[in-house]
């Protein structure tokens, strides 16, 4: 190993990357957009969902519960129906989402006949946010039949009904339930894969494309000097890349950070490790910059997209999925991500999922040092 | 290692089958120290496999070869710190400035860090590029480049030079110039291995092999191949139109072999002086315009279409 030839190769990197603009605009732009775009376009809470309300009782009771629709940031009250067409009409044409119709003797069977319903109409189109919605609906009904019980039994000055057994919850972690703070981390851990096993993909198949790496391996620079002279700029861009993610996220998305930077870094150059060597054996392989570049993101961006607990949580997919999904490094490094970021766990309760990133970093070293040859067949 | 120092390349039996294609069959020759040795031949005729088998880029199937006294099967990586070479591509970055280009190269070489400031001035005011160290190499003419491609490929002062075919695309001037530094080279002691197809180019080679189609078909010096390999005399026929003309020629008395040379035939004759009115006469026969028939001396080309026309019916021995 000479250190003179592995820095000769650096420094040759480094220029042709700051001479390449596509090569500066992956490193510069690309995680600034994939952050903005999931930071503030998917958005998994359910809030300000459109609602239609028909009143046919008119009365107090029922324009109360109506309020209590009104009060809550999670509708928006945005039709009020006079007839029973309306409310079909603004749920065809998916104006409103949910309708709420509260019946014509509503305040009566409400006093009188000790009991009564409402009508929940739902646009189930999307399932996820219609199951969420009607939780909503559910809970504020809920409240309300409380209210009015407490009510009545004050009326006659009877002891309030106490609730045999009710839920306190404390959400940990994510106190607000933001979906924010479960999407940066995995943002964090698409920048990299993407990022890294891209810019990596072309630097060998670019040299065969153009001819130039006939003439590198003609001298008598060893092919571990050429891996590791590549690899270290994109490894120390990619590095960069984490921090800025990881400060945007803190910055602008308001995601807590709790971990220790330590446990960031170590984890994602383990991760990086593991992704470079992926983009360069590919670049070996391939020797088009084309296949490469295309061969790398199916590798990357899909599985991390949809395999690694990024936005599908793992434990509600199929066994057989779930098995799959360990095949992945960004499984681990996702869950060492939200770890770092919201609990701020110690090290040692995610040691076995940096001991799988070491492997798969080891793994993926090892192929890409065997693929490449300084021969020419 | 090889215990003939006289010699700095070797080559034995040397096979390279890519598939059931035979790129190159069985050659074998040596190289003096200090010597232009030309391998000559048309394009696909097994020059580049040869010399990417001699610099430990391919592995030969079977057969031997030595480069420096190292064997190209076992000992490839360090015969690379003993080479320079230069691919038939252009193979130099062009997103890099001349002296970046030339700074890698020193670095791959492993050059002395005190020696390479004044080797990379050399190799700049060889290739003529004093002034334009900051230029992109991609942005330079094709001529300077291949002295840039040169300079880098021999910045640690190798025994032993591979060129690949260095002037093809290149301009007649850049050409010349690019033919004087390698015989400079020669003249400080290196093995300059050149390959090339244009003819005129195996007239600087001190000695050449010509190869056709994976065969090595003759081997000598320049001269000594125009004398040996010419079996008679050769006639230059201008005529119109040229392509009767070539068959009539064929079919004349005394003709043993004809070919088209640019805008004339020659022809190849036992005797000249009593071959020319003969063909003449044939010629016109066959209402071919016959405006002149003169004796010449052999080129190259000559003796190449000579030996591979006539393979197979005359026994190629004409090694030296």
């Amino acid at each position: 190993m000479s250190l003179r030839r592995i820095l000769a190769i650096m420094r040759k990197e480094f220029t042709q990357i700051r001479r390449d603009p596509r090569s500066l605009a992956i490193i510069f732009v690309l995680p600034l957009v994939l952050l903005l775009i999931y930071g503030y376009a998917v958005n998994l809470d359910v809030k300000h969902v459109p609602l239609c309300v028909f009143d046919r009782d008119g009365t107090q009771d029922s324009q109360d519960l109506l309020k209590a629709f009104q009060a809550t940031e999670y509708f928006d009250v945005v039709h009020v129906a006079r007839n029973y067409r309306e409310v079909v009409e603004k749920i065809d044409t998916g104006e409103c989402e949910i309708a709420v119709v509260i019946p014509h003797d509503f305040s009566q069977d409400l006093r009188e006949a000790g009991g009564t319903s409402v009508q929940a109409i739902l646009d189930a189109s999307d399932s996820n946010s219609a199951n969420i919605a009607l939780g909503y609906t559910q809970a504020i009904v809920a409240a309300y039949s409380n209210r009015v019980q407490v009510e009545w039994a004050q009326r006659r000055g009877l002891p309030a009904p106490a609730s045999v057994l009710d839920v306190r919850p404390r959400t940990w972690f994510n106190e607000d339930l933001e979906s924010m703070a479960t999407i940066v981390p995995g943002v964090v851990a698409l920048v990299m894969a993407v990022v890294g096993a891209f810019l990596t993909s072309l630097t060998i198949s670019r040299e065969w494309e153009r001819g130039t790496m006939e003439q590198l391996i003609s001298t008598p620079v060893k092919a571990l000097e050429i891996q590791i002279g590549k690899l270290i700029p994109y490894f120390l861009i990619g590095m960069v890349d984490t921090a800025v993610c990881a400060a945007a996220g803190v910055a602008l998305f308001r995601v807590p950070f709790r971990g220790s930077w330590a446990a960031l870094f170590g984890s994602s150059a383990l991760f990086l490790v593991a992704v470079l060597s992926l983009g360069y054996w590919m670049s070996v392989v391939a020797k088009s910059q084309l296949a490469a570049s295309q061969m790398a993101l199916v590798a990357t961006f899909l599985p991390t997209f949809l395999l690694s607990g990024f936005l599908f949580p793992i434990d509600q997919m199929p066994v057989v999925v779930q098995g799959i999904t360990r095949a992945l490094p960004a499984r681990y490094y996702v869950t060492i991500l939200r770890d770092v970021f919201l609990k701020g766990t110690p090290v040692r309760m995610f040691a076995s999922e940096l001991v799988a990133l070491s492997m798969y970093a080891l793994v993926l070293v090892t192929l890409a040092t065997r693929a490449f040859q300084k021969r020419l067949e | 290692m090889n215990g003939n120092h006289e010699f700095s390349v070797t080559v034995e039996k040397l096979t390279k089958k890519f598939g059931s294609f035979t790129a190159v069959n069985e050659i074998g020759f040596e190289t003096r120290k200090g010597e232009v040795f030309g391998f000559l031949g048309p394009n696909g005729a097994g020059k580049s496999t040869t010399i990417r088998i001699l610099c430990g880029l391919l592995i030969p199937t079977s057969g031997k070869a030595t480069v420096a006294g190292l064997d190209v099967g076992t000992q490839s990586e360090r015969i690379r710190q003993q080479i320079g070479y230069m691919s038939q591509k252009f193979s130099l970055y062009n997103d890099l400035r001349v002296i970046e280009n030339l700074r890698f190269f020193g670095g791959l070489y492993s050059v002395a860090a005190e020696e390479l400031p004044k080797r990379v001035e050399w190799a700049v005011h060889m290739a003529g590029l004093e002034g334009r160290e900051e230029a992109m190499t991609g942005s330079l003419p094709v001529g300077w480049k291949q002295r840039l491609a040169l300079g880098c490929a021999v910045l640690h002062k190798p025994p032993v030079v591979f060129l690949d075919e260095p002037t093809s695309g290149v301009d007649p001037v850049s050409r010349r110039q690019f033919w004087e530094l390698i015989h400079q080279m020669a003249k400080e002691g290196v093995t300059v291995f050149v390959t090339t197809h244009y003819m005129d180019e195996a007239e600087y080679c001190n000695r050449l092999v010509l190869i056709d189609r994976g065969r090595i078909v003759a081997m000598g010096t320049p001269t000594e191949l125009k004398q040996k390999s010419m079996k008679g005399q050769l006639l230059l026929v201008e005529c119109e139109p040229l392509g009767p003309g070539l068959e009539a020629l064929r079919q004349a008395p005394g003709v043993e072999d004809a070919a088209v040379f640019g805008r004339a035939l020659h022809a190849v004759v036992a005797d000249a002086a009593g071959a020319a009115g003969p063909i003449r006469a044939s010629l016109e026969a066959k209402k071919v315009a016959v405006s002149k028939v003169e004796q010449i001396p052999p080129t190259l080309e000559d003796v190449f279409v000579a030996l591979t026309t006539t393979r197979g019916t005359r026994n190629p021995e004409a090694r030296a």
